[in-house]
This record gives structure tokens, C-alpha cells and sequence, in this order.
């Protein structure tokens, strides 16, 4: 495929000669020779454009797509039905090809979506400003907890261990930048435990990190845990999953001073883990130390409505070099996909789509907790994603029963030993619209009877030993 | 906007800043140069009092729609008032940038400094 590559050997020749340097070699030679390789980068040589397709299309075919099997995996993640008129929308060229809005003011339509956005997202976290939206929701959370070290100074954050492990390995990096320590609050009986978050808590905390519901599906008593660290004049951070705040009541409602989260689910599909988008909202109090961009609604000279770019504060064409956001404009693709969905699905679908969701997820977490060998890891009420203990050999065991299952064509979801050493017998099983009554009494089936397998040869192996 | 004015009892320094000194302490401002730059002012974030201010270094900022700008000090010493009406009425530093426009009052560590600093009609003349 070498035709594709723009500079010849007569091209290259010229431009040294315009430089005045005599090969490749001498041009890199400003480079400390202890860091170079000091041979040439171990690659294949060059292959026809038909060869490369081919290579591609197999590896390709080594992933299985969520429309391939049927999947109870979410984890963050979820396989929600994404309408055609989101991808229809997407990919207009007005929104598909926007360039950063150095005179936002031109593009009236990009404008308005935001707002329209951020309208649905107030309303979804019962907070009254939100941003444009940013790239997901982990990096939402570590800018949610900078926004609460430039509220109020203070050096520790408490974070939930029922928060997204990526969240919190996100978070744990971007602290070393803004220098807040992150203290860990563990979990008991599925949520995050009270009478630990008041003993953490004392005047250097400067916020408090949940997850509703939590990475165990579990739902948090958001009210409970956001009057103790308000008590301390800690901030209140909570993360949320969208869907269920049609069923839910929004943490802006429960003492939280900052909602965010992941967005995936409103209208993203799950193309290779992203580009997806996370939304962030604040109390009035935090609207200037909020990361990305806020659009706002006005009238012209003539008094026709109109939309402006109201605030960008933190950004890096405003603060120059002591910038401390930087969202790009083609994130506002995502959200477009976000607010359509939102839109398609309606007021009362959110709820409707909640209540589904509730239902389901109830049947699902009793059939399969009703199989030999497989028991709820908590009793605590939930809305679309349960935990589950598998009676195996610990993660080694759960994952064997995750092959044989898919082996059937079933992703039965998460195996949450992959982040929690306590939980190694875990298995987090998600539940969307998509999944069916039929669905989920095959997942039961196939469950039950990886389960079963896995018990008999564990004890065979047991007996050899 | 006020007409453009550089009052001869305030001294001024090169980026802009200007200071009214009453003896150890000296009121701190941006030059009606200085708003006119920015453009409308939606924001003020000022420091702490108590908090120590050095000559030709910034304490505070200013947002204006088209950009976040540093306040330069033009002495040095301890914050010992902010003007707290500037969170509502940030256009004030516009419209008056000389009087309800004011910033910070400042006990001054080494009054000495205003040597260093400009009268009007140097500074007017090296816009």
C-alpha cells in the first residue's frame, strides 16, 4: 500500500535540499541517541491493498457484535435499541462536519441543540445548569471533583467503591494533576456504607463521589449519604445512569451538587467502547467552574429567540495557557445523538422504558437466582443491572462458566472479580428492552447449566487433587 | 461606557493597572485602556483578603465575553479589602472604572514602590 504514501524519494530529496541537510539520518540526528530505537521498528513488509483487506476483515471477524449473541453484559455499557432517526440526524453534514465555533453565534442550529440538551439533562438530573456535555463519564467524574477543589480547597476526596472502576481509575489520574487525594469508601451489603462515610468524613474532605445506582446495580440512599457529607461541608458528587431516572428520583433532588455520567445509553451505540458522551450539571453556585461549554437562549435586535455561547470559562481559547477544559466541538455530535434520543423516547417513554426495565430486571434477578449454585450477591432493590454469585472456583471458575455460555451464543454478563478481589465470584447481569422474557429465561437455561458443569468439574478436579 | 480619562491623582503601571495611594494603604483598578481591551465585563474573581499581593504579578481576574484576563498588581503588600459589589455588578469596572470599578484595597509593604509607577501623562503616553 506504499502508493498511498504522499512524499517520493524525489520529494524528500527537495525538501532536505531546501533545509540543508544531506538524509533522513542527519535531520534526526538533534535526536539523544539514548533514546532511540537504534534498529528499524520490527513491522512486515508492505503488503497489496487487497492482502491488508483481507488481514482486516479477518481480524474483524474475531469480534462478536451485541447484535451476534444475546448479551446481558452492560457494566456502564448498555445495548439499548438506537432509533434510525438518531443516525439519520448524526449525520447530517451541518452536525457531522462542524469545525470549532471560533463565531459560535454563525450556527444557530448547533447552538440550539446544545441548549436543547442541556435542557433534557437539568430536567433528567434535577439540577439547574448543565454543560454542553463532555467525553464520557469517567473523565466527567474526575472534572466533577476538580470543580469541588476549586469550590471549596479542600486536599481529599472521599470516592464510593460502588462507583465505576474506570471512573475511579480516571478520577485517581486526574487527581495527581489538581492535587486531591483519593480515599476509597467501601461497600456494605451492596451500597455504600453510612456509618464509614461519617467516620471518613472531617474538614479537609472536599467531596463525596457516589454512583446511582451503584456498579453493583444496587440503589443508593443518595439523601442519606449526601446530608452526612453536607453535614462536613463536603460537596456532593453523584453519578448517575440516565434510563433509570425515569423511574428514579434525580440526585439533584437528594442533596447532590453535582450530577454526571455516562451517556451512552441515550442514543450511542456500542461501537468499540465509544465515542459515547458524558453530561455534567451543577447547582447555580458551581456554574463558573464548570469544564466545556454552556449555551444559552436569547432574543436578537428584532426580538426573535436565538442562541448564544454563554459560557466556556475553564476553556482554552478563553483562559489561554491556564486553561483547564478542553471539550472539542465534534463532542457535541454525541450529545446531538443524546438529545434525539431523549426526544424519540419522550416524557412519558422514559418512565414507560424505566418500568421495563424495573419489571424485567426483577424476573430476571429471581429466575436466575432460583438455579443451583447461583445466589444474589445483595438483597438491595434494583432497576436494570443485578450482581450475582456463582457457586465456582472463585473468577477463575466464573470465567469458564461465562465460555461454556458463550459458547450457546449468550454473553451473561460481567465478571466483577476483574475489579473487585472480594467479589471474585461475582457476575453483573444487565438488563435493556432489548432483552426479552424469552431471552432471559435462556440465559436462566444456559446459566444453570454452565453452573452445573462447572460444579461437576470443579469436584472431579477436586478429586483428582 | 464612561468617556476615556486617566485621573492625574492615581498612579499607574504598564500593564494597565492603575493605584490611589492614601498613605500605607493604596487602592488597586484596571485603566479605562484596560476595559476598553476587554470588551464588557461579566466577571470578577477576586482574591482572599489576607492573602499578599506582589508588584508586576496578578491577583485576580477578570472575564470579560471575550476572554479570562489576569489583574496585574501594581504594588506590592496584603489584601485588606475586595470590593464585594463587583459579583453583581461586574459592569461597574466598565462604567467607572476609577471609582465603583475599584478592586482591592491593599496595605502596602514597601510604599516606596510608587516610584517605580507612572503619572497620567506618562502613562497616557505610552499608550
Amino acid at each position: 500500500m506504499g502508493g498511498y504514501t504522499a512524499v517520493t524519494a524525489e520529494d524528500l530529496a527537495i525538501m532536505l535540499d531546501a533545509i540543508g541537510v544531506e538524509s533522513i539520518e542527519e535531520l534526526f540526528d538533534a535526536i539523544p541517541a539514548g533514546v532511540r530505537l537504534g534498529r528499524p521498528i520490527d513491522l512486515p513488509a508492505g503488503e497489496p491493498e487487497q492482502a491488508v483487506y483481507a488481514e482486516l476483515r479477518r481480524l474483524a471477524e474475531r469480534n462478536v457484535s451485541a447484535e451476534d449473541e444475546i448479551t446481558f453484559l452492560g457494566a456502564g455499557m448498555y445495548d439499548h435499541y438506537v432509533p434510525a432517526i438518531v443516525d439519520m440526524l448524526m449525520s447530517r453534514s451541518e452536525f457531522l462536519t462542524p469545525y470549532t465555533p471560533y463565531q459560535p453565534e454563525v450556527s444557530q442550529g448547533g447552538l440550539q441543540v446544545m441548549f436543547e440538551y442541556q435542557t433534557a439533562i437539568s430536567e433528567l438530573t434535577g439540577l439547574p445548569v448543565s454543560n454542553a456535555s463532555v467525553y464520557e463519564g469517567p473523565s466527567a467524574v474526575g472534572a466533577a471533583a476538580y470543580l469541588a477543589k476549586l469550590a471549596n480547597k479542600r486536599p481529599r476526596v472521599l470516592v464510593s467503591r460502588g462507583v465505576h472502576p474506570h471512573s475511579r481509575e480516571t478520577l485517581a489520574t486526574l487527581a495527581v494533576g489538581y492535587g486531591t487525594e483519593v480515599t476509597e469508601l467501601g461497600l456494605n451489603d451492596g451500597v455504600t456504607d453510612l456509618q464509614a462515610l461519617q467516620e471518613a468524613l472531617a474538614g479537609d474532605v472536599s467531596a463525596v463521589i457516589l454512583q446511582q445506582p451503584n456498579f453493583l446495580g444496587a440503589i443508593e440512599d443518595v439523601q442519606a449519604l449526601a446530608d452526612a457529607a453536607h453535614e462536613h461541608g463536603a460537596l456532593v458528587i453523584c453519578a448517575a445512569d440516565p434510563l433509570t431516572l425515569g423511574v428514579l428520583e434525580a440526585p439533584g433532588h437528594q442533596g447532590a451538587d453535582v450530577v454526571v455520567g455516562e451517556g451512552q445509553s441515550l442514543g450511542n451505540r456500542l461501537d468499540f467502547g465509544g465515542p459515547s458522551f458524558g453530561f455534567f450539571a451543577a447547582t447555580q453556585k458551581h456554574l463558573r467552574s464548570m469544564p466545556g461549554r454552556i449555551a444559552g437562549e436569547t432574543t436578537d435586535v428584532d426580538g426573535r429567540r436565538g442562541f448564544v455561547l454563554t459560557l466556556q470559562t475553564r476553556e482554552q481559547h478563553i483562559r489561554r495557557e491556564r486553561a483547564t477544559s478542553n471539550i472539542c466541538t465534534s463532542q457535541a455530535l454525541n450529545a446531538l445523538g443524546g438529545v434525539v434520543y431523549l426526544s424519540w423516547l419522550g416524557r412519558r417513554g422514559i418512565v414507560e422504558l424505566g418500568e421495563l426495565m424495573l419489571q424485567r430486571t426483577h424476573y430476571a434477578r429471581e429466575t436466575l437466582a432460583a438455579l443451583d449454585g447461583v445466589d444474589k450477591l445483595h438483597d438491595r432493590p434494583v432497576v436494570r443491572e443485578f450482581a450475582l454469585r456463582l457457586d465456582v472456583d472463585g473468577r477463575d471458575g466464573v470465567a469458564r462458566v461465562l465460555e461454556r455460555c458463550a459458547a450457546e451464543g449468550i454473553n451473561a454478563g460481567y465478571a466483577l472479580g476483574r475489579d473487585y478481589d472480594e467479589h471474585g465470584d461475582g457476575l453483573l447481569v444487565a438488563i435493556t428492552e432489548q432483552r426479552s422474557r424469552g431471552d432471559i429465561d435462556r440465559l436462566a437455561e444456559v446459566l444453570g447449566a454452565a453452573v452445573a458443569a462447572e460444579q461437576r468439574t470443579g469436584a472431579a478436579a477436586q478429586v483428582t487433587a | 461606557m464612561a468617556p476615556a480619562s486617566y485621573p492625574d491623582d492615581l498612579l499607574y503601571h504598564s500593564d494597565h493597572d492603575w493605584a490611589r495611594i492614601e498613605d500605607d494603604v493604596a487602592t488597586f483598578g484596571i485603566t479605562w485602556f484596560a476595559q476598553d481591551a476587554l470588551g464588557e465585563v461579566v466577571f470578577f474573581d477576586p482574591p482572599e483578603v489576607g492573602s499578599s499581593v506582589t508588584a508586576g504579578e496578578f491577583y485576580a481576574e477578570v472575564e470579560s465575553v471575550k476572554a479570562v484576563s489576569d489583574v496585574i498588581a501594581p504594588l506590592t503588600g496584603e489584601i485588606v479589602e475586595v470590593n464585594t459589589a463587583l459579583a453583581d455588578t461586574p459592569e461597574a469596572i466598565n462604567e467607572d472604572p476609577y471609582g465603583a470599578g475599584w478592586m482591592v484595597r491593599v496595605k502596602l509593604s514597601d510604599p516606596g514602590q510608587a516610584d517605580e509607577l507612572m503619572d497620567s501623562e506618562t502613562y497616557q503616553g505610552s499608550l
